[in-house]
Formats: structure tokens, sequence, C-alpha cells
């Protein structure tokens, strides 16, 4: 068998464990798609009282829409990332899977593959339910919503891996911290509103995220009609360098645990 | 080396042992300098051993003699402060994944999960061994530590009894040549305890495996182990086989020959 083939098995392995957690637990099911579809009826019914209000926020309202929708791919995305990580130190897993040869960066191509998976079965059903509710449809966008949304999973991998490896290193204490990082990234990424409406220094910040590119992109689609490709290429181009540094954080925290016996879970 | 044990009595094992350690085949374990330090504690220290391929050994010592560390050394898991570690020929600091689709463990520190029925359990690990064939290979398993009726119910549900196979029938998945096994549980009943140690010897004898065991059960030790660690605060402090140690100690069981060097006896002493 190539090791190409038995490298998929491995990686496989531990996603079949988390769906076969899935499986039977409808609740477990209902609640990764509750909270994207709340997000997205608060924000559509406010977008309806404001709509009634003036003309000019009417425009806003296909805008407000994918944005709640976009913001849970990235929120869920993370979430897939560290609560996978998590679940597997709480049942005290980590030990039998690292003495099986399941390399790391298998563990993070697993990981990764929980989270597409959570970030799916959350949002998909929110986006139907928008149409449903509001006859908005965030396929709209057309074909840049598959770069909107590869580009968004993919920095959340990011954001979720160096939390799994923080979590890893210093115990479940720092789970707290990490998230509280997540939520300061929100105001900045320009989710709700354009990052003009910023203070400079802080739209100088805002930049340096892949996901402000992805929501600046997408209010330009919204609302002018019109394609960015050099937003795209910029959130592409940071995404490298983010999903790159998050691979090689979560590795080193991985190398440090095997020096400290943190794998071995053995001192809870 | 495997196929030729295959089917041989347990009668075989001695000469095989003796060739085994005459021929220069490489031994399953070579550990040299063997160091680990947590923060100044330190866990392991300077220890040095090789063990046979097809042996059966005890690391033997009181709570915090260095036990868990050194099999978690031997697995990767750790990475030693000090030494080397050679594992089934491979060099385990440089080429780890050579050994560990050849090697297993059982451990009271890692948990199956208690949601996930046997069944479920053991098809995520044979997908980590990357192994082919699971249904049969698991129906094997089933039948080997007679897991039978309770394959497809959630493990968490399980007795006490039925549940304590489950890390071994894990442990088994891959057919490993190196069984790495850390204290099996104490809460097991005696009945249990005893098929356990029945299957155990089976797979050995079919497969010609070699086995390290970290027990306190001594009537285990004595039943299933050829050789002894003893441990005593990281250090190695004597080695042998069980008939070897009882006469140096001049003892009557492997019991009294723990306590006597837990309470800081030495061979010389017992004289
Ligand atoms: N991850 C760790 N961090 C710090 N100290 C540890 C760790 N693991 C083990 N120790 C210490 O190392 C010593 C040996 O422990 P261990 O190998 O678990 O002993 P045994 O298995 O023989 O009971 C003990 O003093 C223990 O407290
Ligand atoms: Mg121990």
């Amino acid at each position: 068998m190539s090791s190409m083939a038995t490298s998929v098995r491995r990686i496989g392995a531990p996603t079949l464990r988390h769906l076969y957690l899935f499986r039977g637990s409808w609740p477990r099911l209902l609640e990764l798609a509750y909270w994207p579809t709340m997000q997205m009826v608060l924000w559509g019914f406010m977008t309806v009282f404001l709509a009634s209000q003036t003309s000019y926020v009417a425009q806003a309202f296909g805008v407000l829409l994918s944005a709640a929708l976009l913001r849970d791919v990235l929120f869920r995305g993370q979430l897939g990332i560290s609560v996978t990580c998590f679940e597997e130190m709480y049942s005290r897993n980590l030990g039998h899977l690292f003495v099986s040869p399941l390399r790391p960066w298998e563990m993070v191509a697993s990981l990764m593959t929980m989270s597409l998976f959570r970030t799916v079965v959350g949002v998909v059903p929110a986006s139907f339910l928008s149409l449903a509710f509001f006859g908005f449809s965030i396929y709209s966008l057309g074909l840049p919503l598959v770069g909107f949304f590869v580009n968004l999973i993919v920095f959340s991998w990011a954001f979720g891996l160096v939390i799994a490896g923080l979590v890893l290193r210093f115990g479940l204490g720092a789970e707290g911290l990490a998230w509280a990082g997540l939520f300061a990234l929100a105001p900045v990424s320009g989710i709700y509103y354009p990052v003009a409406v910023l203070p400079h220094w802080l739209q100088a910040v805002a930049a340096v995220f892949p996901s402000t590119h992805v929501f600046e992109g997408m209010r330009a689609i919204v609302l002018d009609g019109v394609f960015r490709g050099d937003l795209m290429a910029t959130a592409v181009l940071l995404n490298a360098a983010y999903l790159a540094a998050g691979t090689d954080v979560f590795l080193r925290f991985f190398h440090t645990a095997r020096i400290k016996g943190l794998l071995l879970q053995m001192r809870e | 080396m495997r196929g030729a044990l295959a089917g041989r009595g347990p009668g075989d094992r001695t000469a095989l042992l003796l060739s085994a350690m005459a021929s220069p085949s490489p031994p399953a374990i070579e550990v040299q300098h063997l160091t680990k330090t947590f923060e100044g504690v330190l866990a392991v220290d300077d220890v040095s051993f090789a063990l046979a391929r097809g042996s059966t050994t005890a690391l033997l010592g009181a709570n915090g003699a260095g036990k868990t560390t050194t099999i978690a050394l031997l697995l990767g898991l750790l990475l030693p402060s000090r030494g080397s570690i050679h594992v089934l020929g491979e060099d385990m600091l440089r080429h780890r994944y050579r050994a560990l689709p050849r090697m297993n463990l059982s451990s009271p520190y890692v948990d199956l999960l208690r949601r996930l029925s046997a069944y479920e359990n053991l098809r995520v690990y044979a997908g980590l061994y990357g192994l082919s064939d699971v249904s049969a290979r698991i129906a094997r398993l089933a039948e080997r530590v007679e897991l039978g009726e309770f394959l497809h119910r959630p493990v968490g549900n399980l007795s006490a009894g039925q549940h304590s196979r489950i890390p071994l029938a894990k442990a088994l998945i891959n057919d490993p040549e190196l069984l790495l096994l850390d204290e099996p549980p104490a809460s097991m009943d005696p009945d249990t305890a005893d098929r356990m140690r029945g299957w155990l010897e089976r797979y050995r004898t079919e497969t010609g495996a070699t086995i390290v065991l970290a027990s306190h059960n001594m009537s285990e030790v004595e039943r299933l182990c050829d050789d002894v660690l003893m441990l005593k605060s990281g250090t190695l402090i004597d080695r042998g086989a069980p008939a070897v140690l009882l006469a140096r100690y001049g003892r009557q069981n492997m019991e009294e020959v723990f306590l006597h060097i837990a309470r800081g006896g030495t061979a010389a002493a017992a004289q």
C-alpha cells in the first residue's frame, strides 16, 4: 500500500471517531446549526426593521446577512479545530493517538477535516433558512463566495491551531484567554461595517488579518457589484503565512509536550 | 521471526530465547544511559539494558520508581534528557515511525472513548495503524479476548471486568511484535485477571512477541515474566529471572523480594 493511502487512512481514523460521536447525537448536530441560525435570524429581522426606516439602509440588507453568515464560518471553523482537540484531551486520548503511527501533521489534517464538517453542518442550513425567511441567498455572491469561504476557514484553522497548541501546552486554563483573542479580532476585521469607519491606526491593524479583506471584498460585491481581485489576492497571501505560522506553532507546542510528558496526561 | 515461532508450544520458549540471545539478531529493546528529568525531578536515572526478542520482562518498583516514564520513553511519547533508545532495530529518536506500527501500548493513563462501542473504538485504532481488512481483524480479536456479546455496546456501559479486556484488544490490534503494558488495572477480579494472563500467554506463543510489563502484581510477574528489571527512584538496582532473584535475596516469593528492596535492602544484606 502506498504511504499516501496509509496516511489518508490514518487521517480518517480520528475523524471517524468524532463522526461516531455525532451520529446518534441529534442535540449535538442541532447545536451546530443553532447558533448560525440564531445569528442570521437576529440580523435579518434587525435589517427588516432598519429597511422600513430609510431607503439607504435597505442596501445594507445583503451586507449584514452575508456578514453574519460569513462571520460564522470564521467562528465555527476555529471552534471546529479547538473543540475537537479539547475533546481528545478531556477523554485522555492523546496518548493512544500518538503511540500509533499518526504523524502530528496528519493530526492537523484530521482536525481540519472535522472543522470543515462542523462548519458546513452549522452554516449551510442557516444559509437556506435566510432564503426562506428573507428571500436572501448568500449564493447570489456567485463564485467569489467559494474564495471567501476558503479564506475564512483557512484563517480560522490557523487561529484554531494556535489555540489548540496553547491548550496542549498550558492546559485547559489557556482556553478562555485564547477565545478572548478571537473576539477581539471581530471588531477590527470590519465584519459588519467598512474598515473606513475605524481610526487610522486601527485600520493598519485590521489590514494584517485576511478576514478584513474578505469582508471588504464581500461588501464590494453586494454594494457596488464589483469583484475586487486585489482584496482576494491579499487575503490568500496573508492566509498562506498565517496557516504556515499556525501549523508551526502547533507542532512546536506538540514537541514541548513530548519533553514535558503532557501527552500521557497522568497528572490531571 | 514471528512466522518461525507460530504454533510452537511454550516448552520451546527457553531454547528459543537462548538461541535468540546467542544469535546476532538485534535485541527487541536496547537502551543506553537513559535519563529523564522533569524540572528537577530525576524520574529515570542513567538506565541501560537490552531485552531479547521474545522475552517477557517485568518493570518492578514502587510508585514513582520510573516505570511509566520508562515505557513512555520507549514509545517516544516522551523525549529523553539523555541517552539512546533502540526498539526493534530502529533508533527511536530518529526513526520512531518505523517502529511504531510494530509496537503497541495498554495503559491506565489513557482512556478509550466511552460513548463508542468496543467495535467502533477498535475501528478507529485499526485506521490509525493503517490496517486493512478491519472487520475480519476485529472479529479475530473479539474471539481472542472473548469480547463476544458486548462488542457493540458502548464501552462506558460495560462492567469493570468486561471493560478491562478492551484496552488489551486495542493493544493487540496491529499484531505488535513489542507489547508494552503499563500496570494492568488492579480493579480486575481474579478470574478476569487470570484469563487476561492466559490470553497474553497465548498471544506470546502464537507470535513470539516481546512483552514489557509494569506491574505491582507479584504472582503475575512470577507467572508471566522470564526477566525482571528492579527500579528504585529511577535507577536500575537489580536484574534477573524471578528464580535468580529469589535465590539472590534468599526469599520465598517475589513479593518478599519487592518489599525487601523497596524498604532499602540490598542483595548482600539479605544473605
Ligand atoms: N509529566 C511529568 N512531569 C513531572 N514529573 C513527572 C512527570 N511524570 C512523572 N513524573 C515524576 O517522575 C517520577 C517517576 O514517575 P513514574 O514514571 O510515573 O513512576 P511509576 O510509573 O513507577 O509509578 C515521579 O517522581 C513522578 O512524580
Ligand atoms: Mg506508573
